[in-house]
């Protein structure tokens, strides 16, 4: 069911009412809390979805419970705030959220007349068409006189639109509110083809009857970054998301992983490995975190490699490659400032 | 010196007191009351909300609406591209409101009328079927009437492939779940010719139901006014249009690769919405117009009956005139019903004002406060337009006393 409007109007109100939303430590805030108010999106295969028991799963989910993980020391005291493209900014804006981490691209706007911050990027997409393969269409400027669904409110429309008057061909978009609702309108023949982050599209074709039957279109029409994002003003909470992406970068290049952490964690000879899992200095007190916070988030959801291949690698239905988001040593743009 | 303090005391008590039990003065200070509570709301609301807009560092302001909007909408009754503003992408979503609730307020009249007139036909089945009808459509939510429609026209009528062969009417018509698809009529010039005869049309006819109620008046002879009415603002344009060698084109759709091309279509959101809005409240309409019939007494049938005028006539002239005063206030408020629950258009997306202005122009720019109070605006607007609207034809048609 729909509420975008409604949660428009009461994020708005929130404006109005709320006690001044926006309070400068977010972190100490979620620590008096005792629980992280993580955005997520309302329903992606692969990156946030409910399983059958109602417990939020994913990629995405998972850098949540590693947030609690490094905050809280304890990954399951997360509340997660499903939120549609059109309601994440206000419900974060607003502090309904402490955090999104949900599929958003990083753009010039969002970034600094949106108002927030964003402090990495967990997955390197670009927006992908997808098409039946009976339409037997080849390339996405073949396109011309199609039906597009499209989720409304995300950068996704804007490129689409961008990209059919650049190559002055014609469609007609069908604006959708969610993800699942472009499954239904699609399956049932409303478009022709469906546009959205190449990684979302690999996931809803997993829950089709017979993904075999559709195709993605090679053309890759954008850059979408898609990482994690707080409200602006707030550095020292924005550091915290920055460094728990950054650790589960840096565990993978360093062979930390949820199986081996607590023995690494009794000290190693590498000195980067001590750092980061608390065995010597103390980068753990500098955002105001426990000293063993990595060792948390590790043992909770294991490193970047181990979140990737849980839920979207090559062995998932979503079976996503690597690809851009190999770590640099292997040729993708994963990269991690040092830990010291 | 403490006997004067007790005294005055007791004054200044038995004053206040007084002016407490003076009922005037009662009311008036319970209004000042009420008007400083109401300021100070709506001043703490405004403080805050600014105090709030500053400290997340975001400023008021409405430049944004005359910065290109890039994206793009399926049905716009202006021209509209990605690159116009955010203003112009508001006024497409605002023309596509009024669309739906100037067609849902056409239907749900039509039907309305009908449904409660055949509640009180004394034929069982027709009364029973109308009393189910309505009785099913207003005890369901209006959103559900809509996603119902729209999943009905998207899963059960065919793909425009399937419908350019099977689902078609002479080649010119066309089914499908993107929409209907009609030929699209493209005018020569010499078309203006059947136009002006249309205005001619009106304009006589016009005069002639003033000449005929004069001559009705004076002498008491009555012309056949609906007849001639016909004849005058359909007949004319027709011969006219005929004579000048029917100077128009039609653009057919045509199915090509993907889908029409070509010709008019009604979308399957407009249709849902449209359908929707206008059954539900069609439902209200009936039993109002039921009970603005049943509010004319008996006595009004039988005393028109005693002078010997038909019964059609008496409906017209005698009943309908008393029964609109009962059932225009009530109509007034369903008008302004459907208008506002035309906005739940957003739950199909339906590119209303809503969904253009106060949805993808919110998103795209990051303004809640700003485009959520110019939405809140037009709605007002539009609401206070139809209420005044119908108040003045509510005095017109109130009953004259002598």
């Amino acid at each position: 069911m729909k509420k975008t409007a409604f949660i428009s109007a009461a994020a708005a109100a929130v404006m109005a009412f709320g006690a001044t939303a926006a309070s400068a430590a977010t972190l100490d805030d979620v620590k008096a809390r005792g629980e992280l108010r993580c955005v997520v999106s309302t329903g992606l295969a692969g990156f946030a979805y409910t399983d059958s028991a109602g417990v939020y799963q994913g990629f995405d989910a998972d850098f949540c419970r590693a947030t609690a993980a490094a905050v809280l020391g304890d990954a399951s005291k997360v509340k997660f705030v499903p939120a549609t493209g059109k309601t994440r900014f206000t419900i974060l804006n607003s502090g309904e959220g402490d955090v999104l981490w949900r599929n958003t691209t990083w753009t010039f706007v969002r970034d600094v007349d949106v108002k927030l911050t964003f402090v990495g990027v967990n997955y390197y997409d670009g927006q992908g068409f997808m098409v039946p393969k009976s339409l037997g269409v080849k390339s996405a400027k073949d396109l011309d006189g199609a039906t597009v669904c499209i989720q409304t409110g995300t950068t996704t429309e804007l490129n689409l639109a961008d990209f059919f008057r650049t190559n002055k061909i014609k469609y007609e978009p069908v604006p959708i509110e969610t993800n699942d609702e472009s499954r239904t309108n699609y399956l049932a023949g409303r478009c022709d083809v469906y546009t959205t982050d190449a990684s979302g599209l690999a996931a809803t074709r997993s829950t089709f009857p017979n993904p075999k039957d559709h195709v993605i279109l090679p053309e890759i029409i954008s850059k979408e970054p898609l990482g994690p994002a707080v409200r602006q003003g707030d550095d020292a909470w924005g550091d915290t998301i920055r460094w728990v992406l950054n650790a589960t970068l840096a565990a993978e290049e360093l062979g930390i992983t949820q199986a081996n952490v607590a023995e690494l964690a009794k000290g190693t000879n590498n000195p980067e490995i001590n750092r980061m899992l608390g065995t010597e200095g103390d980068l753990g007190a500098m955002l105001g975190l426990q000293k063993d916070w990595v060792v948390k988030v590790i043992s909770a959801v294991g490193n970047y490699s181990e979140i990737f291949e849980r839920h979207i690698g090559p062995s998932t239905p979503i079976a996503l490659e690597r690809g851009l988001n190999a770590l640099w040593t292997q040729g993708g743009l994963q990269y991690t400032p040092p830990f010291r | 010196m403490n006997t004067t303090t007790a005294d005055h005391d007791m004054e200044g008590r038995s004053a206040l007191s007084k002016l407490w039990t003076n009922r005037e003065a009662r009311s008036v200070i319970l209004q000042i009351l009420t008007m400083a509570a109401l300021i100070g709301f709506f001043a703490f609301i405004l403080t805050n909300a600014v105090a709030n807009l500053a400290a997340v560092g975001k400023t008021f302001s409405y430049d944004f609406l005359g910065e290109p909007a890039s994206y793009d909408i399926n049905q716009s009754l202006i021209d509209y591209t990605s690159r116009d503003t955010h203003l112009r992408a508001g006024v497409v979503g605002l023309l596509n409101t009024g669309l739906v609730a100037i067609c849902g307020i056409v239907l749900a009249t039509v039907l309305g009328f009908i449904l409660g007139v055949l509640r009180l036909s004394p034929n069982f089945l027709l009364n029973k079927i109308s009393y189910v009808f309505i009785e099913f459509t207003r005890n369901v939510p209006v959103l559900l009437h809509i996603l119902l429609i729209h999943g009905i026209i998207v899963h059960a009528l065919p793909h425009p492939k399937v419908a350019s062969t099977e689902y078609n009417l002479a080649d010119l018509f066309f089914l499908s779940n993107r929409g209907v698809f009609a030929p699209k009529p493209l005018m020569e010039p010499l078309f203006w010719a059947t136009i002006i005869a249309f205005v001619v049309g009106v304009g006589f006819t016009i005069w002639f139901r003033r000449h005929a109620k004069k001559v009705q008046d004076e002498t008491g002879k009555i012309y056949p006014v609906f007849w001639i009415s016909v004849a005058a603002i359909i007949g004319l344009p027709v011969i006219v249009f005929f004579i000048t060698g029917a100077p128009i084109n039609w653009d057919v759709p045509e199915f090509q690769r993907f889908n029409f091309k070509g010709g008019m279509v009604v979308l399957p959101e407009f249709m849902a919405l449209w359908l929707a809005l206008s059954l539900y409240t069609a439902a209200f309409i009936g039993e109002i117009v039921r009970a603005g019939i049943l509010s004319v007494s008996h006595g009004q049938w039988e005393a028109a009956g005693a002078l010997g005028i038909r019964r059609g006539r008496i409906l017209n002239l005698v009943i309908i005139p008393q029964a609109l005063r009962v059932i225009i206030p009530p109509l007034t408020s369903q008008y302004l019903n459907l208008t506002k629950n035309s906005s739940l258009a957003i739950a199909i997306g339906y590119m209303d004002i809503v969904a253009t202005l106060g949805g993808i122009s919110l998103m795209q720019t990051g303004k809640e406060m700003e485009t959520m109070i110019l939405v809140i605006a037009v709605y007002l607007v539009i609401s206070l337009m139809i209420s005044a609207f119908m108040n003045w034809y509510n005095k017109r048609i109130k009953l004259v006393e002598r």
